[in-house]
């Protein structure tokens, strides 16, 4: 049975939420597929979960490991692939919690980066896990800055080897997943040195651990760094090499070789190592970003409607507190953004796509473009996700703070995100210079990419707006992003002039723009998403039910934007204070109708029980008894208290005899 | 669970809840007789207890609590109820393992009547044994984010029956007939709460600057990247987005040190008026401190969490330090009262003092600006716009346009209440239809306090260096919140676009001004390395090979070789 306060809320849905979960998905024969991965996983007790809060670190790890074996066996059973289609809804169905993720990263390196002869002997091993491999860049003292790594391979030419050292403390690497513990071989990264020259930062296959008895090979040492904020089924590890010799054959030479005599050979375009990173900026968006904040919106929105306090009315039962004004304006506009990021992602993957086609024709115009904007929307989706799934762990109250809930565990994981992969800072800034010079080229009158022609426009304008009924109007506001962008790049790209023309450095200049040029890049984003949004509703036509709510949604994401930046749409009066009034007004007139299909929206999303693992979201709404069984089955509660035969009883007997 | 902080600062205990509450509440509320029983099995520890109010159900309203404790004038005993699953005691520190009595909360019946929350003290764990007595059932809830040392607990009972005398008689009473004798008044227990919440304003100043400590003295020992082209790598504090994290938190920091003191400060005076009877101001401040919990708990919170960000991927390890912080600091948005529930408290205190002030009256204090509003009424356009010639750089003319955003948005918030209730909403929905607008009152007017507050100490330093460096700070915590905020001041014209653009200018240059004196400005918080806790933050910024040193004793480097190489990996290899 299901509770009837939740029951309640899906018997006025709006449109069919299995319509929605369709759409979202792509077509019926993608749902068909993913809930079949996710029944087959679900449904096998190696892979589940139900344990996973009271796990210490250690357990943790053996788990992730043991799943990661078993997944292995899993998929030959089923007869998945890499290259099939249920092999994308795995990890979501594993809800991350398994090992070997970076022995994935270490079999992609070297797809990319290796020689035809390295992927030849390297991938069978690794695709076959006769050894396992890991992804060793981040140094101690050096992340985001790769040309400041300081770990060094010196070639050896009567040896024909590269002789690999960690000169200092900052030098060893750490953080690479799967390290610590679990892998016998790394991809190192290292400057290398041929007699005495610097060549720069290259990749190098190193063994680590013994293949026989796992023991840590000569010159080696290596361990995990520690517990983090989450992650702790992963081993993230430290390295340090002291004297390590590889043959010359194991530096990666897809784009640069060593010669035996130590001639060094470079050839192709190393703009393919943007795409790398592009690609897996990319990807990491939708499991790692955008997954769980849909899932954070589900369980703290279903919670909110079958928790009840205070009192609206005067005499009648508490309130749900979803029926709270202050309630809908945490966790709608988050829903909105859930939404507006999920149709982001198509957008971002289409635009890999297509690049991806140009650059099999040798043609790399489209790079730049895609590479900005991966970084731009890496940055700010992180960032909005992170603290939406905040925001919806402190919207739960006290109960949002047990494990229990599942909040605390998808927020210590998402926020990783702003940090791996690109600093979010610097990739704002990476996108910046894009638009900066973009914002140049356009004003020159050059040809710029489709999706900047706007920045050759820039001028003061009016919000033609006249009531508040007009801020309904994906046109009257995707105007207003699309001017507020252009306002903030062509006033930040001033300004940088203004510094250069008075005779500040180039780069003094660029340093002291760089808090404008951040938020300019954000700015730029932002109206994409809004844009991205209008226009993926206005395809919805055909499906008039959930075009609809889509469009409220639409609207909401774009008008809670403006009411919380107000400051940037006042500025230049392009937005007059009546107007702001009028938008205030609108974007809370649109919380109550939003709230009716609160719960259908998330109920779309489509998460099994046992993928939220949350004791608050369940799809019947039974909260209160779950939190009290889950609880029970805590370790705390099978045994005595150990402080209670320590401490406890000496104290309160020493007490007793006393008396 | 939050009063570790005054009862040692630092990390939390299981007993924290023994002698922050079950100790205070015991002096504050039993009778003699009952202190007598009580109180020195108590302080002697024959006696652990717990402070069990929050249900399962049931936090911020307390009125919604279900525990029953009904009189039967028989036995004179109350029997003790939880009724349903929402009605267990949820959460309280302690109860999970380590009390064996606690103060229950619960609704009380007698005659046939229900009288509202009153307090029990109840035995629930066999003395000797430690086992839960019979009726009780008792346990933890289980784990949860941060707070690992606590034994946050449930509490469920069953016909659980305690003798009369075990109710906290000292105001309300039941006597043996069951006749009920009301309290004679309530106003003091405000004073508790205003305690508790100036407590936690303390706390907010003092995690944020521990996050500081750390972050800004690690981006003084971290290189990054070049500005200038073959220069050697600078440190990150050398770049300006890094300075635009961190100082205005430093600013902010301070800004909340003080505010706490001035709430304590003010408190310990009311509190010597309360014993005189003089309680004339306690709802004022009873009004500010639950704004000014919730202003700096969310501050603070979102604050510590740029901190982390800004130590980028080392943030994250517990080595830091900040991840430990954060999770013991952020619960504090939602204990002690739920800091949206806050921000409506003090928002109900501004309406009523701006309908005071519309219908002619007087008022004093911190809203004493909404006074002007009535010299005002006749122009019909909004409060603030006319009035103010802001100075960037005079703190105190500063104060003046946060001053006028208050104004302007309690009386955009009151007027939007009004309209609501003349399409005849019922009260309680008109609230509920403007509690968005009401809420950005009260955070413009906790805003305006702290800056406020702020300038206000400034004068007070009589140390020439360290006013110019404290002036700095406040102008920076003023203009931040101005460039943060800027749609408030342009909407209605207390600032013009030139002026903004100055505001952010301004901050940049500050920023610049502040970094000699960054590293200083956190050493004189004065944090131990024990105590910081973080091998980021050291003191002597030896930080890289202390995170190797804090590494190696990670639980998992116990054996060279992990037991799930032989329980899994080999046998996997072995097989292919």
């Amino acid at each position: 049975t299901v509770n009837p306060d939740i029951a309640s809320e899906r018997q006025t849905a709006s449109f069919s939420v299995e319509k929605l979960t369709v759409w979202l998905d792509g077509g019926v024969e993608n749902t068909r597929t993913r809930r079949a991965v996710v029944e087959a996983i679900e449904s096998d007790p190696e892979f589940s979960r139900e344990n996973q809060y009271f796990q210490s670190q250690n357990e943790r790890y053996e788990a992730a490991v043991r799943k990661a074996v078993h997944l292995q066996k899993k998929m030959h059973e089923m007869g998945w692939t890499e290259n099939g289609p249920e092999y994308k809804y795995i990890y979501r169905a594993l809800a991350g919690d398994v090992a070997f993720l970076l022995h994935h990263i270490f079999i992609r390196s070297i797809s990319m980066l290796g020689s035809d002869k390295q992927i030849a002997k390297w991938i069978p091993l690794a695709s076959r896990c006769q050894l396992i491999g890991s992804y060793a860049q981040t140094e101690l003292g050096h992340g985001t800055y790769l040309q400041g790594l300081e770990t060094t391979a010196v070639f050896d030419i009567t040896t024909q080897e590269f002789i690999l050292n960690t000169p200092k403390i900052s030098a060893m690497k750490w953080w690479p997943g799967d390290m610590g513990r679990s892998a016998t071989h790394t991809v190192a990264f290292a400057q290398l040195y041929i007699q005495g020259k610097c060549y720069g930062v290259h990749p190098f296959i190193v063994q680590i651990r013994s293949l026989r008895d796992h023991s840590l090979c000569p010159g080696i040492t290596a361990g995990d760094i520690g517990p983090k904020m989450n992650f702790e089924h992963v081993d993230n590890g430290f390295l340090a090499l002291q004297s390590v010799r590889v043959p010359r054959e194991n530096m990666l030479s897809k784009f640069c070789e060593v010669q035996p005599d130590g001639t060094y050979v470079r050839w192709g375009s190393q703009k393919i190592n943007y795409f790398t990173m592009t690609s897996v900026r990319i990807s990491l968006l939708s499991d790692e970003v955008i997954v769980p904040v849909m899932k954070a919106c589900t369980i703290a929105i279903r919670y909110s409607v079958v928790r009840r306090q205070s009192e609206l009315k005067p005499g009648e039962q508490e309130a749900k507190i979803l029926d709270y004004q202050t309630q809908q304006e945490k966790l709608l506009p988050q829903l909105a953004a859930a939404y507006a990021f999920y149709f982001i992602n198509d957008y971002l993957q289409e635009l890999f796509d297509n690049t991806y086609k140009e650059i099999q024709k040798k043609n790399f115009d489209m790079l730049p473009e895609l590479h900005a904007f991966s970084s731009g929307f890496k940055a700010v989706v992180t960032q909005h996700c992170t603290s939406a799934v905040e925001i919806c762990l402190r919207a739960c109250g006290g109960h949002g703070y047990s494990l229990l809930s599942g909040l605390p565990s998808l927020y210590t994981k998402i926020l990783a995100s702003c940090i791996y992969e690109g600093e979010n800072t610097i990739l704002l800034l990476q996108t910046a210079r894009f638009l900066i010079k973009c914002f140049m080229a356009a004003s020159a009158g050059q040809p710029v990419p489709p999706s900047v022609t706007y920045l050759a426009a820039v001028k003061p304008r009016r919000c033609p707006a006249k009531n508040k009924l007009d801020f309904l109007s994906p046109d009257i506001y995707t105007e207003a992003y699309q001017h507020m962008a252009g306002r903030l790049i062509s006033s930040t790209a001033a300004k940088l002039q203004d510094l250069i023309q008075s005779g500040v450095k180039k780069h003094d200049a660029w340093n002291q723009c760089t808090v404008q040029l951040a938020q300019a890049a954000k700015a730029h984003c932002h109206y994409i998403a809004v844009k991205n949004f209008a226009k993926t509703v206005e395809k919805l036509q055909t499906q008039a039910g959930i075009q609809k709510i889509m469009k409220h949604l639409c609207d909401l994401f774009a008008l809670h934007g403006i009411f919380s930046n107000a400051g940037a749409f006042l500025h230049d009066g392009y937005l007059s204070g009546a107007q702001m009034d009028m938008v205030t007004a609108s974007y809370l007139d649109l919380l109550p109708i939003i709230r009716k299909d609160a719960v259908p929206l998330v109920d779309a999303f489509d998460f099994t029980d046992k993928s939220l693992n949350s004791a608050l979201g369940s799809y019947d709404g039974h909260v209160y008894q779950r939190l009290y069984e889950w609880a029970q089955k805590s370790p705390t509660n099978k045994q005595m208290s150990p402080a209670y035969e320590k401490y406890l009883k000496p104290l309160l007997h020493n007490k007793l005899s006393k008396l | 669970t939050l009063l570790h902080s005054f009862v040692h600062r630092g990390r939390p205990e299981p007993l924290d809840l023994h002698l922050g509450m079950f100790l205070p509440t015991l002096l504050t509320q039993a009778t003699p007789e009952q202190q007598n029983r009580f109180f020195m099995p108590a302080w002697n520890l024959d006696i652990i207890g717990t402070y069990a109010q929050t249900e399962m159900g049931h936090g911020t309203h307390l009125r919604g609590l279900e525990t029953t404790a009904t009189y039967d004038p028989a036995t004179q005993e109350f029997i003790l109820n939880s009724p349903t699953v929402t009605s267990i005691k949820w959460w309280p520190g302690g109860l999970g393992k380590t009390s064996n009595h606690a103060i229950v909360l619960a609704q009380l019946y007698t005659q046939g009547q229900c009288k509202g929350l009153h307090a029990f003290i109840v035995p629930i764990r066999q003395p000797g044994t430690h086992k839960p007595l019979p009726g009780i059932t008792v346990g933890d809830i289980g784990p949860k984010f941060g707070f690992d040392e606590i034994d946050n607990g449930y509490l469920k009972m069953d016909n659980y029956r305690i003798p009369r005398e075990n109710m906290l008689m000292k105001y309300a009473q039941v006597e043996p007939d069951g006749t009920y004798v009301k309290p004679v008044s309530d106003k003091l227990t405000y004073g508790t709460m205003v305690f508790i919440r100036s407590l936690i304003v303390g706390d907010s100043a003092r995690s944020l600057s521990r996050a500081c400590t750390i972050a800004i003295r690690y981006s003084a020992v971290r290189h990054q990247s070049e500005i200038k082209p073959g220069e050697p790598e600078p440190q990150i504090l050398d770049y300006q987005t890094q300075q635009y994290k961190l100082f205005p938190l430093l600013a902010t920091a301070y800004a909340f040190h003080f505010v706490g003191a001035y709430i304590k400060n003010t408190y310990r005076r009311i509190s010597g008026d309360i014993s005189d009877g003089d309680l004339s101001e306690l709802p004022e401040l009873h009004a500010l401190t639950a704004g000014l919990k919730a202003f700096t708990s969310w501050t603070a919170n979102t604050g510590i969490e740029e901190c982390r960000m800004a130590c980028g991927g080392h943030g994250y390890s517990r080595c830091s330090g900040i991840p430990d912080i954060y999770v013991t600091f952020t619960p504090s948005c939602t204990y002690e009262g739920e800091n949206t529930v806050m921000m409506l408290q003090t928002a109900r205190f501004l309406v009523k003092s701006y309908t005071r002030v519309t219908s002619g009256q007087q008022v004093t204090g911190m809203v004493s600006y909404l006074n002007d509003l009535s010299r005002q009424r006749i122009q019909p356009q909004h409060v603030a716009a006319r009035t103010v010639t802001v100075r960037i750089n005079d703190p105190a003319s500063l104060v003046e346009a946060y001053k006028a955003r208050a104004a302007r948005l309690v009386e955009a918030a009151a007027k939007n209440l009004q309209a609501e209730l003349n399409h005849r909403k019922s009260k309680e929905e008109a609230w509920n239809r403007t509690s968005v607008d009401l809420v950005r009152a009260s955070e413009a007017h906790c805003h305006y306090v702290v800056v406020k507050l702020f300038t206000a100490k400034l004068s007070e330093v009589s140390n020439a260096a360290v006013r110019a460096v404290l002036t700095e700070l406040c102008l920076l915590y003023a203009l931040y919140g101005i460039s943060k905020n800027t749609g408030d001041f342009l909407q209605v014209g207390i600032l013009t676009d030139a002026q903004v653009t100055q505001v952010n200018q301004r901050l940049k240059e500050l920023l610049a001004i502040i970094r000699p004196n960054a590293v200083a400005l956190v050493d004189s918080f004065d944090f131990h390395d024990v105590h910081l806790g973080s091998v980021l933050g050291r003191y002597d910024g030896n930080v890289y090979e202390n995170m190797f040193e804090w590494a190696k004793k990670s639980p998992l480097n116990k054996t060279e070789v992990h037991q799930s190489f032989h329980k899994h990996l080999k046998p996997m290899q072995s097989k292919l």
